[in-house]
C-alpha cells in the first residue's frame, strides 16, 4: 500500500502536451478515479504511474520515495488493462502465477497465492483453461486475479469494465468495490464513464485535455462542480446551461428569458454574462400548472421507465427535464416547467468558472 | 459454379508450379537412353542409378552438409539479430523508426551481381575465401532486411497492452521479449526462418564466387558444376535436385502447422 504524489508532472508526445503540470496527492488506501472524455490524458497518467511512460518533467512519489526513474518492475504496481491483455499462450494458472514467477517466489508460495486469488474471484474451476476458452467476464476476472495475486502497493485499472456488457459491468463494478474494501489497497482507476466514477470512487479527478478541472469526492464533483466542464461531464443526462445576464451584483440578480432569479452564490461574477446550470433531474415538466410554472413547448419525449425525459424549448433555450410517467406529453404540446432556484448553479459565461 | 472456377484456377496454378518438379523427378528415375525422348512420358523401368551415381566420385554428402550448415547458421544468426532489432522497432520507444526501416530495406535493393565483386575483395582480405563462414556472413547480411521487415510487422500486430502487462508483471525488456513477445509471434518467426533457410539453401552467385573447392561448396554450385567436359549428366542433375528439394518440402510441411496455428486467440477481447 502506498500514497501517491504527483509533482508538476508534464508529459509531451512530440509537440503535443498530454499532461500539463499536474500536482496531485492520492491517499494511502484510497479508490481514486481519473475521469474524462477520450483524449484527456487519463490513460497516459496511468502509464506514467506504472512506469510504462516516462515523464517529460516533474516527479512521481510513492510514499514520499521518488519513483520517477524506476522501471515498472521496480515499482511494485499491478495493472488491469482495458483489453485484459492476458497471455494467450498460458493457462489461467500460469497467467496468474506469472508476476510471482517473475519475482522469484517459491513454488509452494506461488501455488498458495494463486489458489487464494482464484477462490476470491471464483476462478478455481478455470485454472487449467487457456484465455481463448473463457468468456469475456471470465477473462476480466483472470486479469483482476493476475493483478491482485501478489498484493502490490498500488492497483492501476485502465477502463477495466468497458469491454463487458451492461449487466456484467454493473456486477463487476460492485465486486471491484467489495474487493477494494476487503484489500484496502490504493487503487487508481481510469474511466470515461462518469457513472462508474461516481459509484466506485472515494475521490475523483475530472480531466480535460491534460488538465485537472476538479478533484473531489463524488458528491463534490456532482453537486458542487467548479466549472461548466465538470458540471456538464458529470451526471447523465448532462446539465442544462441557460444563458443569462447579470442585472444586479449585490445581491446577485440575473435575468434569462425574462425570468428574474436571485440565486445563492459564493462570490460575485466578474462577467456580465453568466450561465445558469440546472440538472435535468431538478427540472419538472408537467401539463398541470403548479406554482409559478414557466410555459415551454415540448420538443421530444424519451420514456426512461419510471419517468420520461423531455426536451423542451423555453424561448431560445432548449432544456431537458423530467416528467412523470403518467404525463401524456407529446412533441408540440405546451407544458409547464419548474425548478427550484436553489438548485441552479451560476457560472461565468466566458471563463466557465462557478460563482 | 464459382467454386468450380476457383478449383480450376487452383489446379492451373498448382500444375504450373509443380510440373517442373514432377518432370525433374521423372527424369531422375529414367535411364540415360530415355532421357531425351518422348514418349515414354513415364520411365519404363524406374531406376535409382542416378541417385547412386551422384554419391560416387564426389563428396556429395559433404556438400549437403555444407549447405545444411550454412543455411542453418544463417537462419539462426539472421533471426537472432533480426528478431531483436524488430522487437525494438515494433515495441520500444525509438526515434526515427521509419527511417531505420527504410535504411534496412535499402540494403536489399542492390542486385547481387553489383555487390559480388567488392564483397569478394572483402572476403579475400579477411582470408575467409573458400570457407562456409564467408557464406554465412554474406547470407545473413542479405537476409536481415527481409527478416526485420517481416518480424517487425508480426511484432507490431501483438497488442501493446500484452507487452505492457508483462512489464508491469515484473519482466525486464528482454524477459518480456523472450517469455511473451517471441512465443506469441512464433508463427511469424517460423515463417521468416523458412524464408531465410530457403534463400541460403538456394543461393548460387555468392556461393559460386566465394568457394573454390568441393570441401566448401554448397549444393546449387555443386550441381551446376556436374557437367563434365564432354557430356551433361541430366539424370544425375535431376536426382541431385530432387534430393536437395526434399528437405525444403519437409521443412515447410513441418512448420506449416505452427505458422497457421492461431496462437494469439483469447489474448484480448475478440
Amino acid at each position: 500500500m502506498a500514497a501517491i504524489r504527483l509533482e508538476n508532472v508534464q508529459k509531451m508526445f512530440g509537440n503535443v502536451t498530454v499532461i500539463r503540470g499536474m500536482d496531485l496527492s492520492i491517499h494511502d488506501g484510497e479508490f481514486f478515479t481519473f475521469v474524462g472524455p477520450s483524449g484527456c490524458g487519463k490513460s497516459t497518467i496511468l502509464n506514467v504511474l506504472a512506469g510504462l511512460e516516462s515523464v517529460s518533467s516533474g516527479a512521481v512519489y510513492f510514499d514520499d520515495v521518488p519513483v520517477t526513474d524506476l522501471s515498472p518492475r521496480e515499482r511494485d504496481v499491478a495493472m488491469v488493462f482495458q483489453s485484459y491483455a492476458l497471455y494467450p499462450h498460458m493457462t489461467v494458472y500460469d497467467n496468474m502465477a506469472f508476476p510471482l514467477r517473475m519475482r522469484k517466489y517459491e513454488r509452494s508460495r506461488i501455488e498458495a497465492e494463486v489458489t487464494r486469488a482464484a477462490s476470491m474471484l471464483g476462478l478455481a474451476e478455470l485454472l487449467e483453461r487457456k484465455p481463448r476458452e473463457l468468456s469475456g467476464g471470465q477473462r476480466q476476472r483472470v486479469a483482476l486475479g493476475r493483478a491482485l495475486v501478489r498484493s502490490p502497493k498500488v492497483f492501476l485499472m485502465d477502463e477495466p469494465l468497458s469491454n463487458l456488457d451492461a449487466r456484467l459491468r454493473l456486477e463487476t463494478r460492485g465486486e471491484l468495490k467489495r474487493l477494494h474494501k476487503q484489500l484496502g489497497t490504493t487503487t487508481v482507476y481510469v474511466t470515461h464513464d462518469q457513472a462508474e466514477a461516481l459509484s466506485l470512487s472515494d475521490r475523483i479527478a475530472v480531466l480535460d485535455r491534460g488538465d485537472i478541472r476538479q478533484v473531489g469526492t463524488p458528491r463534490e464533483v456532482y453537486s458542487d462542480p467548479a466549472n461548466t466542464f465538470v458540471a456538464g461531464f458529470m451526471g447523465s443526462p448532462s446539465m442544462n446551461f441557460i444563458a443569462a445576464v447579470v442585472r444586479r451584483r449585490e445581491p446577485l440578480t440575473v435575468e434569462c428569458n425574462g425570468l428574474i432569479l436571485s440565486p445563492a452564490v459564493k462570490r460575485t461574477p466578474e462577467e456580465e454574462h453568466v450561465l445558469i446550470g440546472v440538472r435535468p433531474e431538478d427540472i419538472s415538466i408537467s401539463k398541470r400548472v403548479n406554482g409559478e410554472g414557466i410555459a415551454v413547448s415540448v420538443l421530444l419525449v424519451e420514456p426512461a421507465g419510471p419517468f420520461h425525459w423531455a426536451d423542451v424549448a423555453w424561448g431560445p433555450a432548449v432544456l431537458r427535464g423530467m416528467a412523470e410517467a403518467q404525463e401524456e406529453l407529446a412533441p408540440g404540446d405546451w407544458a409547464h416547467m419548474a425548478f427550484h432556484p436553489d438548485e441552479a448553479l451560476i457560472f461565468e459565461a466566458a471563463s466557465g468558472l462557478r460563482v | 459454379m464459382r467454386k468450380g472456377m476457383l478449383y480450376l484456377a487452383a489446379l492451373v496454378v498448382v500444375s504450373y508450379s509443380v510440373a517442373p518438379l514432377v518432370w525433374q523427378f521423372l527424369t531422375s528415375l529414367k535411364m540415360d537412353y530415355e532421357l531425351t525422348r518422348i514418349p515414354p512420358l513415364l520411365p519404363e523401368a524406374p531406376s535409382l542409378a542416378h541417385y547412386i551415381a551422384i554419391f560416387k566420385g564426389r563428396m556429395f554428402l559433404r556438400i549437403i552438409a555444407n549447405s545444411a550448415l550454412v543455411a542453418s547458421c544463417t537462419t539462426i544468426l539472421a533471426l537472432a539479430v533480426g528478431s531483436l532489432c524488430s522487437f525494438g522497432l515494433a515495441k520500444l520507444e525509438i526515434r526515427y523508426k521509419a527511417l531505420i526501416l527504410g535504411f534496412v530495406l535499402s540494403i536489399s535493393m542492390f542486385p547481387p551481381i553489383a555487390t559480388v565483386s567488392p564483397l569478394y575483395l572483402v572476403i579475400r582480405a579477411m582470408s575467409l575465401r573458400d570457407t562456409w563462414l564467408a557464406l554465412v556472413i554474406t547470407y545473413t547480411t542479405f537476409s536481415l532486411p527481409l527478416s526485420i521487415w517481416i518480424l517487425t510487422s508480426f511484432f507490431r500486430e501483438l497488442p501493446d497492452e500484452i507487452y505492457r502487462a508483462s512489464r508491469v508483471d515484473g519482466c525486464t525488456v528482454f524477459q518480456s521479449f523472450v517469455r511473451i513477445v517471441l512465443p506469441l509471434a512464433a508463427p511469424g518467426f517460423f515463417a521468416t526462418a523458412i524464408l531465410v533457410f530457403i534463400f541460403s539453401w538456394n543461393e548460387f552467385l555468392y556461393a559460386l564466387t566465394f568457394t573454390s573447392t568441393e570441401a566448401s561448396r554448397t549444393i546449387p554450385v555443386a550441381i551446376a558444376l556436374f557437367p563434365g567436359l564432354y557430356e551433361i549428366p541430366w539424370g544425375e542433375i535431376a536426382a541431385a535436385s530432387v534430393i536437395v528439394t526434399a528437405p525444403l518440402v519437409v521443412l515447410v510441411l513441418v512448420f506449416q502447422r505452427r505458422i497457421i496455428e492461431g496462437l494469439t486467440g483469447g489474448a484480448v477481447k475478440g
